[in-house]
């Protein structure tokens, strides 16, 4: 596995280490590591030399700079009206049968976790999710079914 | 020069002014909450909002700066309205246990309840739907998320006055919240316990951790000798809970109270400053021979003061590189309590185990402090109980006495005398001056070469102060300081602390001495002590601390009869191995976050 | 009311050469390019509407070496996707605005701002920027266009918020004033101008601001990218001339059934079927930033109102009080309305909250959470209770 520390670095290195190169890091680990933990964003504040709690303060506005425990694969459901409208409840539905976890939840071998969205911009072909920054769209519980085995036979 | 009206007033003031303090020229009052005199606008609360004619909203007076034209209207219908919805908005997530609360009666917000929303509740309960913490963790404080408002004052003070940021606003909309990194309980995180956060908190989120209970027990206990100190700053400050106006000294009253209370010995934190500025003088100048006589590479200097709980805990957090700088002389709050056990027991002929050792600090770090595990030099938790100003004068309270009538009397003696060096310890540079007092007289053997002994350069609210001093006409023992300029700093407040110590680290620090207080203009403006606080206020102790100085007889801590008698009975010379034992101490490295 | 029934324009995705537009723009004045926007009656296409050619002016106006242009590609608003669509089949013609902004206002400097749910762009994007970048240069313009991207924030996407988020911290509002024209990110000197805007601007140097303000009304110049979704047998993106009544619109694109249209999203208004024909779509009538999202009678707008609150209560930046705690209470409220757990009558104190949440929170999002609630809770109420 990619060592944590040497990643900080390598993204200090690319960014810059003032303030502003502050999201694009995080955003950097994630992209590697799925979620911030807490010694990634100790290592963070120590590079840029801020207090890890308002690394820790940062990162929790965005909802997609987790801090807790994330899967290789986040599939993220968009939750707001037009894809609530069309059927977002059977996909979930089918996702936490396909996963065997609830909303909020990683699968035990933390290859997908599943979480619900606020709108990412597919309302005319919802219901939609990303997996990653993959959108997926005009789903059906069936098309939902065949693009998770995709991604499980990926492992 | 802007002009505007404000209620139909017309005012002129320079450009940049808000409204909020356009208004406060005319006597007007707008209410506000996240404002706070020593931080920077927020604008968060909307409190203060107001009607700016021909705007599509309301405005925040606190955060709108003045335009030519301008007209304002303060009370209008619109405003009245918009001001009790917010005011009864906050109240909803806000858990309102007023009556069993530390802060009944002193909040901000019951007081805007108070004006803006009484009658019936408006809103629905947001505390009781939602799980929230109450850290008790911490020896100093309590942090209570239910009663948070999300003013973001601690927040704010902890970044811009104190360079800390152990505490920062995390997540978002509803479930935004104060956080310390990741939610770690406040006693395993970068915190200084210095309270100033709990100074500044308009509700019952942030209050020290109170003994008061603790301390009435050993008081009742007829078993216990219980001996209290009071800390320089605290007597300058006191009187701001019992009545009276910011920079009156009460030191006689203060001390006829505490004899009321009931403690059995009332003694004075002054005595152990005194006694710090031998050991701490004492190790400067050894300091300086070893470096600049023997060319010790080991020894450090800057040498820096040790006395600031808070500042100590910063620097094992911040700037570990930099712990043999720091003079291993305890705080005088820890002197006194190791001395109490020992020296004062046997003088008393009290066994140690019975005495209680109670101290009255202008600080929340001095709780922190006490609880070190390496402050039981005596055998014993060498002091027991710490109270805060704010404490005392809730016991004063509480024992029903009419402060304002009592006749002012002395302190005990043995560990009661002080000198006006000792009371300047309350103020940021006070230290710096008393340790000068003393030091240039035993280098020199004269008096320091200022006016009434007013080292004027040292004193004042600027953030980092500089000073040299010349020293010419060396005694015998200390020639080789002859003509030497020694070169000192003095900061207060953390981040100006912050600014020196990047110095230090980058070796661009030409200072032999620094002292360090880590409260905005030292004890005076200690965590600990009435609140509120501003410049303004503390400015107002400042002068009180001076003009303390200026009353006494004895204005040199070598002068102090009571440390010289310890030293001839019990401790031999300053930084003499009975000395090392009970009056210094060492420090630990801690975690960055 | 003027009302110029449904057209549809292609004005946006339109294939221009843009070397041609950006050489003919280099050659002249920035006060006449600026004069040029002035002129075609440009307003913001993110929603608020300020005239663009006036935002450029003021910032022109301040002498300061170091200014920046953003784009504003942090398209949050529910029922928006018009933006994506823009870069993903336009993106040379949003840095031919920025490049075209840049000169008129003096900035050397482009920032893009994506919204982090549209990463996957990203790669084209950077592609299509470099070859655009090598084309300003032959021109001879000093501009050079950057990326930041978002990462899931509704509110990034109000000015202020954007910039603190540029600049590594928290997406919270900054007090106004000082406004972006004099102190935007950075603290620099900044013109933040929509995605569509850019766009548009350089459509109005394409082909002059008389031919594009002949298009619209007097308050609503010029034509508008739609995004289309809800209960229309045709979803999706369309480009039609402002000033055309909701009826008009629901003649095309409903499905026969339609109730209600939000217009402008979580934070726009709702207009009930009786208000269609009175209603223009436009700054004179509902003012859009594009999502248009269409009901029919199968739906709940109990359901509709709460998503929305649910939405707000989650992606208000939390830091003023009338915002944080008001949408929470919203929220709260109309479901213990529904649950008859507390008197219907409850709703007029509500209302009475979201109008305290239009005057007194600090920025745009607080301040119209009450469009939709109030419109919402007038036109249906019984559904609310009942």
């Amino acid at each position: 596995m990619y060592q944590l520390g040497n990643l900080v670095k390598e993204l200090s290195d690319k960014h810059g280490r003032a303030r502003e190169s502050l999201m694009p890091i995080l955003q950097g680990i994630v992209e590697k590591h799925n979620y911030l933990t807490d010694e990634a964003m100790v290592e963070v504040a120590k590079e840029l030399d801020i207090s890890a709690a308002e690394v820790y303060g940062t990162a929790s506005f965005y909802t997609f700079l987790d801090t807790q425990v994330r899967g290789k694969y986040v599939i993220r459901v968009c939750k707001t009206i037009t894809c609530s409208m069309k059927g977002k409840g059977e996909i979930i539905q089918t996702l936490e049968d396909m996963l065997k976890i609830k909303v909020g939840e990683t699968t035990s071998d933390r290859q997908f976790s599943l979480i619900e969205t606020n709108c990412i911009g597919w309302c005319h072909k919802a219901p939609a999710m990303l997996i990653n920054e993959m959108p997926y769209t005009e789903l059906t519980p069936e098309k939902v079914v065949e693009i998770i085995k995709g991604y499980m036979q990926k492992k | 020069m802007i002009n505007l009206s404000i209620n139909n007033q017309r005012v002129s003031v320079q450009p940049g002014t808000t409204v909020l303090e356009a208004a406060k020229k005319l006597n007007i009052n707008i209410p506000t909450l996240c404002n706070h005199p020593d931080l920077c606008v927020a604008g968060n609360c909307r409190v203060c909002v107001v009607e700016q004619t021909g705007a599509r909203t309301l405005i925040a007076a606190c955060a709108m700066p003045v335009a030519e034209g301008m007209d304002i209207q303060t009370n209008t219908l619109k405003v009245r309205n918009a001001r009790k919805h917010i005011v009864e908005l906050l109240l909803s997530e806000h858990r309102s246990d007023c009556t069993k609360c530390y802060k009944n009666q002193k909040c901000e917000l019951q007081a805007l309840a108070n004006e803006f929303a009484f009658g019936d509740t408006i809103f629905l309960d947001l505390v009781a739907d939602r799980p929230y913490t109450i850290d008790r963790s911490s020896p100093s404080f309590m942090k209570d998320d239910s009663k948070c408002i999300r003013c973001q004052r601690c927040v704010r003070t902890c970044t811009e006055l104190q360079h800390i940021s152990a505490i920062a606003v995390a997540n978002k909309g509803m479930h935004q919240k104060i956080s310390s990194f990741h939610d770690r309980p406040m006693s395993h995180v970068v915190c200084t316990n210095c309270g100033q956060c709990v100074n500044r908190c308009p509700t019952g989120a942030l209050v020290e951790k109170t003994y008061i209970d603790q301390v009435w027990d050993a008081i009742y206990d007829p078993d216990k000798h219980v001996v209290v100190q009071t800390a320089p700053a605290v007597r300058v400050a006191l009187g701001e809970d019992l009545g009276y106006d910011p920079g009156e000294r009460v030191t006689g009253k203060m001390v006829t109270a505490l004899r009321q209370l009931g403690f059995d010995s009332v003694l004075d934190t002054d005595f152990s400053a005194d006694l710090t500025i031998m050991e701490e003088g004492t190790e400067l100048l050894t300091r300086l021979k070893k470096v600049l006589v023997d060319g010790d590479k080991k020894t450090r200097v800057p040498m820096f003061t040790s006395c600031s709980p808070g500042w100590i805990k910063f620097i094992e957090h911040k700037y570990p590189e930099l712990l043999p700088n720091l003079s291993t002389c305890k705080s005088p709050q820890q002197m006194f309590g190791a001395l109490a056990k020992t020296f004062f027991a046997s003088k008393k002929k009290i066994d140690p185990a019975k005495v209680v050792s109670v101290s009255v600090m202008p600080c929340t770090a001095k709780k922190y402090e006490a609880d070190r595990p390496e402050m039981r030099s005596s055998g014993y938790k060498d002091i027991d109980y710490v109270l805060t100003t704010r404490e005392l004068a809730v016991m004063i309270k509480q024992a029903g006495i009419d402060f304002r009538n009592l006749e002012p009397s002395h302190y005990d003696s043995i560990m009661g005398e002080s000198t006006g060096a000792a009371v300047i310890f309350g103020a940021t540079g006070g230290v710096m001056e008393a340790a000068l007092r003393t030091a240039y007289e035993i280098v020199t053997g004269r008096e320091i070469p200022f006016k009434n002994l007013n080292i004027t350069p040292v004193r004042g609210m600027e953030g980092v102060k500089e000073a040299s001093l010349k020293i010419e006409g060396c005694v015998d023992d200390w020639k080789f300081l002859e003509g030497a300029e020694l070169k000192v700093a003095i900061a207060h407040g953390l981040v100006n602390a912050n600014k020196l110590m990047r110095l230090v680290s980058k070796g661009k620090a030409p200072y032999h001495f620094i002292e360090i207080m880590a409260c905005p203009g030292g004890c005076i403006g200690g965590g600990g002590q009435p609140i509120p606080t501003s410049m303004e206020i503390r400015k107002n102790r400042m002068k009180a601390i001076y003009s303390e100085d200026e009353h006494m007889v004895l204005r040199k801590s070598h002068e102090n009869p009571d440390v010289i008698a310890i030293y001839k009975e019990f401790l031999g010379k300053p930084n003499s191995h009975a000395a090392h034992e009970l009056l210094h101490t060492h420090y630990t490295e801690r975690e960055s976050y | 009311m003027e009302n110029k029934g449904l057209n549809k324009v292609d004005l946006i995705f339109e294939k221009i050469d843009p070397k041609e537009v950006l050489t003919k723009a280099y050659k002249i004045s920035p006060d006449a390019i600026i004069q040029q926007i002035l002129d075609s009656g440009l307003k913001g296409r993110g929603g608020a509407g300020f005239p663009t050619g006036l935002k450029w002016k003021y910032t022109a106006a301040v002498k300061e070496p170091d200014k920046y242009v953003v784009c504003n590609a942090d398209e949050g608003e529910p029922g928006t996707f018009k933006d994506r669509e823009i870069l993903d089949r336009v993106a040379y013609k949003v840095y031919g605005g920025m490049v075209i902004a840049g000169k008129a206002i003096g900035a050397k400097k482009g920032i893009v701002y994506l919204r982090g749910e549209y990463r996957f762009l990203l790669p084209q994007l950077m592609k299509e920027l470099d070859s655009f970048h090598k084309m300003i240069k032959q021109i001879g313009y000093d501009f050079n266009i950057s990326y930041c991207m978002g990462s899931g924030a509704y509110i990034c996407g109000e000015e202020s918020a954007l910039f603190e988020s540029i600049e590594g911290g928290r997406g919270e509002p900054r007090n106004k004033p000082p406004y972006p024209t004099t102190s935007g990110v950075f603290n620099k000197p900044t013109s933040i101008n929509n995605v569509e805007t850019l766009v548009t601007a350089m459509m109005i140097l394409t082909h002059g601001p008389e031919s594009y303000s002949q298009l619209g009304t007097k308050d609503s110049r010029g034509s508008k990218v739609f995004s289309i979704s809800g209960d229309t047998p045709t979803p999706g993106i369309f480009e039609l001339e402002l000033g055309m009544s909701v009826q008009e619109f629901v003649n095309e694109f409903g499905d026969g059934d339609t109730k209600a249209v939000q217009v402008g999203g979580a934070s726009g208004f709702c207009v009930p079927r009786k208000k269609f024909g009175n209603t223009i779509i436009g700054f004179e009538g509902v003012p859009t930033g594009g999502s248009m999202k269409l009901f029919n009678s199968s739906r709940s707008m109990y359901n509709v109102l709460h998503n929305y609150l649910d939405f707000f209560a989650e992606e208000s930046c939390g830091q003023c009080t009338p915002c944080r705690v008001g949408c929470q209470q919203l929220l709260k409220g109309v479901e213990k309305v529904k649950k008859g757990e507390v008197k219907s009558t409850y709703l007029n104190e509500l209302m009475k909250l979201a109008d305290t949440m239009k005057v007194a929170s600090k920025c745009g999002l607080g301040q119209s959470v009450g469009n939709a609630f109030r419109t919402i809770v007038e036109n249906f109420r019984e559904e609310i209770i009942y």
